[in-house]
């Protein structure tokens, strides 16, 4: 079974609780339209769970396949420097079929971004660096597809619809809790 | 199947309509070599669409990524503009699936190669082999774990000379 590698860490964006026992971490492109499928999904299971379940998102951009995945991806990790990661992040799923550089700078107004650090920090190669960082963590970890999804380390191979999602997340608790 | 320390067979076919690849080409680099079922199949998780992203990581290692299925050189080139590939896609067209038998990986009541990965080394054996089941896409951890262990021995062959 393929693992998380490197396991979760600091520079990694997350939902809910920091210290959650189950962790979720999902490898994902802003412009694949599974990804975009499964954003609402997993909306809901972090309501779901709230401070149980802890939720990273890490960069798979898919750049020859989708054009705007990497600019997309390092336009979040520039919103994440003004403290606006997730906003950003939901803006572009909530927008994906419709991306576009003015686009990004649409959005990342619209979230309240002071729009010319923004334009500094698009163009910051610590950013990109962080993106490809993200993309090859997930050779390493044995993505294969995006969105592709990791329970407390583990490599996920449902499919990505809430009953099956939350079936697994459930299962682990379980397993967690007998051991 | 072939397996670490043989040495890889050797293969002479069209890469484009008009040119061919041989493995001695590639001498002195790294080479990985996908055999796949079938060009054209289903974008989202396409083995080969995802390997055309990870070409500079598989550079890093000096390392070149050839794609191998029973698919004619017209058929490559077409699925080769379509996903815009990066790498060369060979054709194991004429006679069908010579290269993939000589490595042990055709599927004979299919008639199309099986899905799997070889590294071979700068001297052209097989480093790490790996038979992936033919709906599953095996990713490329296996492939960056083996040119890893093989950038390491290298430099402790080194520091002991």
């Amino acid at each position: 079974m393929s693992k998380l590698n490197p396991p979760v860490h600091q520079g990694d964006h997350f939902e809910g609780a920091a210290n959650a026992a189950l962790t979720l971490v999902e490898y994902g492109d802003y412009q694949c339209p599974h990804c975009g499928a499964a954003f609402p999904i997993v909306k809901q299971i972090v309501t779901h769970w709230g401070d149980k379940l802890k939720f990273v998102f890490r960069n798979f951009p898919l750049s020859n396949a989708h054009p705007m995945a990497f600019p997309a991806a390092v336009a979040a990790e520039a919103a994440a420097r003004q403290n606006k990661y997730w906003e950003m992040h939901d803006a572009i799923f909530e927008h994906q079929k419709t991306l576009s550089p003015e686009l990004l700078f649409l959005l990342a107004k619209n979230v309240g971004l002071d729009l010319e650090q923004f334009r500094n920090d698009i163009q910051d190669q610590d950013l990109e660096d962080m993106v490809n960082e993200d993309f090859e963590s997930g050779i390493r970890s044995g993505v294969n597809g995006t969105p592709s999804f990791f329970i407390n380390g583990d490599k996920y191979n449902g499919s990505y619809d809430y009953d099956s999602l939350q079936a697994a997340l459930h299962a682990k608790v379980q397993h967690t809790h007998t051991h | 199947m072939l397996e670490k320390g043989q040495q890889a067979p050797a293969f002479d076919l069209f890469a484009t309509p008009d040119q061919r690849l041989k493995l001695k080409d590639l001498q002195g680099k790294r080479v990985i070599l996908a055999f796949y079922p079938a060009d054209f199949s289903p974008v989202c998780g396409d083995q080969m669409s995802l390997y055309n992203e990870m070409l500079k990581y598989f550079r890093k290692y000096n390392a070149e990524l050839v794609g191998i299925s029973v698919d004619s050189k017209w058929c490559h080139m077409a699925y080769a503009q379509e996903r815009t590939l990066h790498f060369p896609l060979l054709a194991d067209f004429q006679p069908k699936g010579a290269i993939a038998q000589a490595y042990g990986v055709y599927n004979e009541q299919e008639g199309q190669c099986e899905r799997a990965l070889f590294v071979i080394d700068e001297q052209g054996t097989i480093q790490w082999s790996y038979l992936s089941p033919t709906a599953v896409n095996p990713g490329a951890d296996g492939i960056l774990d083996a040119l890893e262990s093989l950038s390491d021995n290298k430099q402790k062959t080194t520091a002991h000379v």
